[in-house]
């Protein structure tokens, strides 16, 4: 299996290098991957939408179907992983470890032993694999998860000057709730954000994109035409685009977001949503 | 030869990627292990991000943001901006292969708990034990 591997990666790599040396040079201004359409998009942006980030409106504006689609594609895979792991929780949970907090003393108490209430100050629960208990860890996740959340909103409400958008922001969001997860443990984190409000958040995300569209089309324009939003913002066709591209962006970031923390928490755990990594 | 080492030296990007795309390939093919083809796949998936990424390069130009200001916009050229329109693509592509990467992942910890390993032929053996072949 491996020398045929090796052969056939090889006759493919080889076929390939052949064939790329027709393409257009590194860096050739007149290739035609940027003749035919680019220009437009470039020429364009600033009178047809007012955003100067000419990704940004290619992202939401040009090509807002496709964009839609693949929030969609991000929400169905988080959806994948759902009904792929998900389990519900045993009746008898199998042996449990307490940490006695004032002692720091560990605790193993088997199956069917009486458990600590769930609320407990004195007995803290902790993962069977590996638990330590780091203040460093801790209260540094604790200070940094704040301005990286302030950043993801900064990058998600900028991306029209600068480089950013829903994808970077909710990506960035998502990824401040994995590292309170990471840094304390599974179930703190799925206390505060828990799997219920990430399914909702993942579907009003996605609802929030197609809606917009949708409204575009009761206004009487196209599809995901944010021209027709003019009235509602008071404001000309050009800055009813750029609103209409924040709009959907936020729901790109909501569903981004969503999803992220969704596939951790289903993979970290092996869909027990119990211990984590 | 002073002309093939000019025209590797013109498309090195396509070399990088082809290179990329091999490793990824290969390891696609021939390894045994369910998360090392799973990884060969998100190698796969990069290096096709990086071509298309290194189509939308010219050289000496600047990223595509329109300059602006409080003044009058000057007239926008588009031979001064480098072409958006890959990266638009790639922007996007990039979460749905984080996306797609968790659901392989998913599928792997299923087969897992299925057979109890993840090496390829302990599973096919399996499968072909469980068939009464």
């Amino acid at each position: 299996m491996k020398i045929t591997g090796l052969v056939t990666v090889i006759i493919c790599g080889a076929l390939l290098i052949f064939y790329a040396m027709d393409f257009p040079d590194f860096g050739d201004g007149t290739s035609p991957a940027s003749t035919y359409l680019s220009p437009y998009f470039i020429e364009h942006t600033i009178e047809d939408a007012n955003v100067p980030n000419i990704v940004t409106t290619v992202l939401a504006d040009y090509r807002g179907y496709d964009t839609m689609y693949e929030t969609t594609v991000v929400f169905t895979a988080g959806l994948a992983c759902f009904f792929l792991l998900r389990r519900k929780e045993s009746q008898n949970p199998p042996a449990r470890f307490y940490r006695h907090t004032p002692t720091g003393i560990t605790l193993r108490i088997e199956e069917g032993g009486k458990l600590p209430a769930e609320g407990s100050k004195v007995f803290m629960r902790i993962d069977s694999l590996w638990a330590p208990d780091s203040l460093i860890i801790k209260n540094t996740c604790r200070l940094v998860i704040a301005f990286i959340q302030l950043f993801a909103l900064y990058v998600v409400a900028h991306g029209h000057h600068s480089p950013g958008g829903g994808f970077q922001g909710g990506v960035l969001l998502g990824s401040s709730i994995i590292l309170f997860a990471i840094s304390n443990d599974l179930r703190r984190s799925i206390k505060r954000f828990n799997e219920k409000t990430s399914a909702i958040l993942g579907a009003l995300g996605v609802l929030l994109y197609a809606g917009t569209g949708f409204l575009c089309l009761l206004l009487g324009a196209h599809f995901l035409n944010y021209k027709a939003l003019a009235p509602i913002f008071r404001s000309t066709a050009a800055m009813a685009r750029s609103h209409g591209i924040l709009c959907v962006e936020i729901g790109v970031a909501f569903a981004v977001m969503a999803v992220m923390i969704w596939i951790y928490y289903n993979l970290s755990s092996a869909g027990k949503h119990d211990e984590g990594l | 030869m002073e002309n093939l080492i000019h025209m590797i030296g013109a498309k090195f990007n396509y070399i990088a990627y082809i290179i990329l795309m091999m490793i990824g390939l290969y390891a696609l093919i021939a390894k045994n292990n369910l998360v090392k083809k799973i990884i060969g796949m998100s190698i796969f998936q990069t290096s096709i991000i990086l071509f298309y990424v290194s189509t939308a390069y010219k050289t000496g130009k600047a990223i595509p943001i329109v300059e602006h200001g409080h003044g009058a916009h000057s007239v926008i050229h588009a031979t001064d901006y480098i072409n958006p329109l890959p990266h638009v693509l790639m922007l996007t592509a990039i979460v749905v292969s984080v996306a797609t990467l968790g659901v392989a992942l998913a599928l792997a910890i299923k087969v897992y708990r299925q057979y109890g390993t993840l090496e390829e032929d302990d599973i096919n053996s399996q499968i072909r034990i469980q068939a009464g072949k």
